[in-house]
């Protein structure tokens, strides 16, 4: 125990399961939880959709929902659960000191603009022209904040004033394991005292689908299990739309203002394997023997995608260690930058209730029994970057 | 000499630099047009500039990637200004073997493949069509345009980084921020060395008519060179322009120990984040005014001690208002004798690329004893009392600077440099 360990003290978490740590407990550790499916509004794709959202809830501003896109109003959402879940919502002291780091991509762009313009092009030749044209006219001048990926830490702290700092980091899943790897570093150095990690990805929107299936890395025929989805059926990977933000923060600051505590974060490690030389599962060996010295059968909250090959990879790294996976995106679908939050903050969850989940694929998963103490929380890219953490009761 | 600072923490100093702006390719080239006061800013040949109410930029046009679109440019522009750093700072090309921290604009994919990629589309229409295109022929490389992390891997790779580079954003902010990153890596003892970039060659048509329509560009087409005038009463906006510089940050104790030559030493970071709103400050200035604090408090400084400014200066009427507001209440009677000039007058806002690009010059104006003007300040505002430096650059003995950068979306981020370690 140090006076800088980094204790998770605010979860907040929105996604097709519904809305805080109660509904994603009950969901994931009920056994017969099934998939919540979108299979019309995009097919080929299946997705997991948001749900019902009373945005009010967290954004009590209509001109502040009105300035930000869904993906936006959802992070901001998340971000709020977790700042009321680690009771500094109304603490403008604690939020003025606050440090913040926010994984993110780019927002939502105006489909209709842009599929007028892609459906005019067919008949100009003059496109250069054309798009002046049309995104001069067209465009709403607003619309540009709203997908701006620092804008979301920008809504964070007009909305929640959590301004002690703000940075953001894009990069899909490796924005948001250097962003909880990167925080937990400041805390553990004494660099932040508390800190708001998080971010966002809205899945509902062609764009968003576009960024997966340009690599072909879609499942084009319906959900599946997660660890049996095959080439044939394209590229394994269901797209679902979550908010996930931590509180982290200091044992020392969460004792002095008497916070219990979900859980300890003991470690994050990260890799960046060069999957074109063909080194990803070794990469992942050095990566899980640095957080596991004595190398013994635990519980995993594996963030893998579902995409073929990187998601093989990493079920022969965890079975050949014993280590009994979770695959929540079978439940959650693949939320790209938030894939690692929302790895951590179950993993966080399963460690306060000392109770490990049933198997979420009953064909592939095995079972786990004991009370976990420590457990595993796993990202690895759908194309690249990989992370983990281990957590611990705190 | 002491290689920790005041707090205990290891020195962080300066051993490589690296620049490219549309004054031209390397230190030598930018410093000589920079010192002359000569502008960068041109008027657009990139894309027709029909129906477009500015016409002028700073773009980066003389480079390879110059007409590849925003994702390869940015790229070469980072990549050029990492070869100059790591050769100046004398490690093995291809060695880098610190952490990499990327300030880039966010990415999207370019019209035109997304208008290409439409043709090959058959079933759906507008952005539904591209997702059938993609279907059916899954381009690799439009694949890696449309991914965040790409140009940080791609550098990465090349330059042998150690670990998960960091591709970040805070907007105006970004370059600044990514050399605070990696000063903050290596105060917590996680590397001896670190490379922070800022890189922006996204100046596509979308992007000149997102910021035209928030009002923030400069109209002043007529005589290009001459419409960033920061401080002036007739600035009317910022001008878009790209860029793209790198640091080799090193503990000193490394650069000492491998006698690099020592650049210049960055002795605080700090920031804050504005709550106002989405464009605009708080007007009492209160987020900036508690960034440059932060910045000369984390340096172990006391505002006294700032010898010159480099401004955010963007040229708009809003941010030199609430620059001068902020600058006054940190530094009071000081202000009368404190030199505070804006590079944007000649290059234009490189956007990500600011905060680095701007460091850079600030370590050159303390080597080199010359400090860059702010041109075009022939009509002075007579609501900012300030030493703009103006027009001429001045020959001075400059011991530190306060580097300014302030974001859209309210990200504040200051550096205070040091010519020497202590």
């Amino acid at each position: 125990m140090s006076d800088h360990d980094v204790l998770i003290t605010g979860i907040g978490m929105v996604s097709c399961l519904g809305e805080g740590v109660d509904a994603h407990w009950s969901a994931i550790a009920s056994g017969n939880q099934q998939p919540v499916l979108e299979t019309e509004r995009f097919k080929p794709y299946t997705i997991h959709p948001l749900p019902e959202m009373d945005w009010g809830l967290q954004i009590p501003k209509r001109g502040d929902q009105r300035q930000m896109e869904t993906w936006q109003r959802l992070g901001t959402y998340a971000a709020g659960m977790a700042l009321d879940d680690a009771g500094f919502k109304d603490d403008e002291q604690a939020c003025a000191t606050m440090d913040m780091i926010v994984a993110a991509a780019g927002g939502e762009r105006d489909v209709a603009v842009d599929s007028a313009i892609l459906e005019a092009a067919r008949e100009r030749t003059d496109l250069d022209v054309l798009l002046n044209e049309k995104l001069t006219t067209e465009l709403r001048p607003t619309l540009f904040l709203a997908q701006l990926s620092n804008l979301l830490a920008g809504n964070i702290s007009i909305v929640h004033k959590v301004t002690g700092s703000s940075n953001t980091f894009m990069g899909e899943e490796g924005a948001g394991i250097a962003a909880i790897q990167t925080a937990a570093a400041r805390i553990r150095s004494g660099q932040s005292t508390h800190v708001l990690v998080g971010a966002s990805f809205q899945t509902e929107h062609p764009d968003m689908l576009l960024g997966y299936e340009l690599g072909g890395y879609l499942e084009r025929a319906g959900w599946r299990p997660l660890w049996q989805r095959h080439p044939g059926q394209g590229g394994g990977v269901v797209t679902g739309s979550a908010g996930v933000f931590l509180v982290l923060e200091s044992r020392t600051h969460a004792e002095a203002r008497g916070r219990k505590a979900y859980a300890v974060i003991r470690d994050v490690v990260s890799a960046y394997a060069d999957r074109t030389a063909g080194v990803l599962s070794s990469d992942l060996d050095v990566m899980l023997d640095a957080l596991l010295q004595e190398p013994r059968p635990i519980l995993a909250f594996s963030g893998a995608s579902g995409a073929h090959e990187p998601t093989r990879e990493e079920w022969a790294a965890l079975e050949k260690r014993g280590i009994a996976a979770r695959g929540f995106s079978a439940l959650t679908g693949h939320v790209k930058e938030a894939q690692f939050p929302l790895a951590v903050a179950l993993a966080a969850l399963s460690i306060s209730h000392g109770a490990a989940i049933p198997p979420l694929d009953a064909d592939r998963e095995t079972a786990f029994d004991a009370v976990p103490d420590v457990v595993l929380a796993t990202t690895v890219g759908y194309h690249r970057s990989e992370g983990a953490a281990l957590l611990a009761r705190a | 000499m002491k290689t920790t600072d005041h707090l205990g923490r290891p020195v962080v100093v300066v051993t490589g630099t690296g620049i490219v702006t549309s004054l031209g390719q390397g230190k030598q080239e930018n410093w000589a047009a920079l010192t002359a006061g000569r502008s960068g800013i041109h008027p657009i040949t990139r894309f027709p500039i029909a129906h477009l109410s500015t016409t002028i930029a700073g773009t980066v046009d003389f480079l390879e990637a110059s007409d590849k679109g925003a994702s390869a440019l940015t790229f070469q522009l980072a990549d050029l200004a990492v070869e100059e750093a790591i050769e100046q700072a004398g490690f093995a090309r291809g060695r880098f073997e610190g952490p990499l921290f990327l300030a880039s604009p966010p990415v999207e994919i370019d019209w035109h493949e997304r208008i290409q990629l439409h043709q090959v589309g058959i079933e759906g229409e507008g952005c539904e069509r591209l997702l059938d295109a993609a279907r059916r022929t899954t381009p690799q490389p439009l694949f890696e345009n449309s991914q965040f992390g790409t140009i940080a891997e791609r550098l990465a790779r090349k330059h042998g980084t150690r670990g998960l580079p960091i591709t970040l954003s805070t907007a105006c902010a970004s370059g600044a921020t990514a050399i605070q990153l990696g000063v903050q890596a290596i105060r917590r003892g996680e590397c001896d060395r670190a490379l922070a970039i800022g890189a922006d060659g996204s100046a596509t048509a979308e992007a000149l008519i997102r910021f035209s329509l928030l009002s923030a560009l400069s109209t002043q087409n007529e005589r290009p060179e001459k419409a960033s005038k920061p401080f002036s009463k007739d600035r009317d906006g910022f001008v878009l322009a790209e860029g793209g510089a790198a640091l080799v940050l090193e503990s000193l104790e490394s650069a000492l120990s491998r006698g690099a030559e020592i650049l210049g030493v960055v002795r605080g970071c700090g920031e804050r984040a504005d709550d106002f709103h989405r464009t605009r400050s708080k007007p009492d200035g209160s987020p900036a005014i508690a960034a440059v604090t932060a910045a000369i408090g984390d340096a172990g400084m006391r505002p006294d001690d700032i010898a010159y400014v480099n401004a955010h200066g963007t040229s708009t009427p809003e941010n030199d208002k609430m620059e001068h507001l902020s600058l006054s209440a940190v530094f009071g009677e000081h202000m009368r004798c404190l030199p505070v000039s804006s590079n944007k007058s000649m290059i234009g806002h490189t956007l990500s690329a600011a905060g680095a690009v701007e460091a850079v010059f600030s370590l050159m104006t303390m080597r080199e004893g010359l400090i860059p003007p702010t041109i075009n300040y022939d009509n002075p505002d007579p609501a900012i009392e300030l030493d703009v430096v103006p027009n001429t650059a001045r020959k001075a003995q400059v011991s530190s600077v306060l580097s300014n950068s302030f974001g859209f979306g309210g990200q504040n981020t200051c550096l205070v440099l040091a010519r020497e370690p202590v």
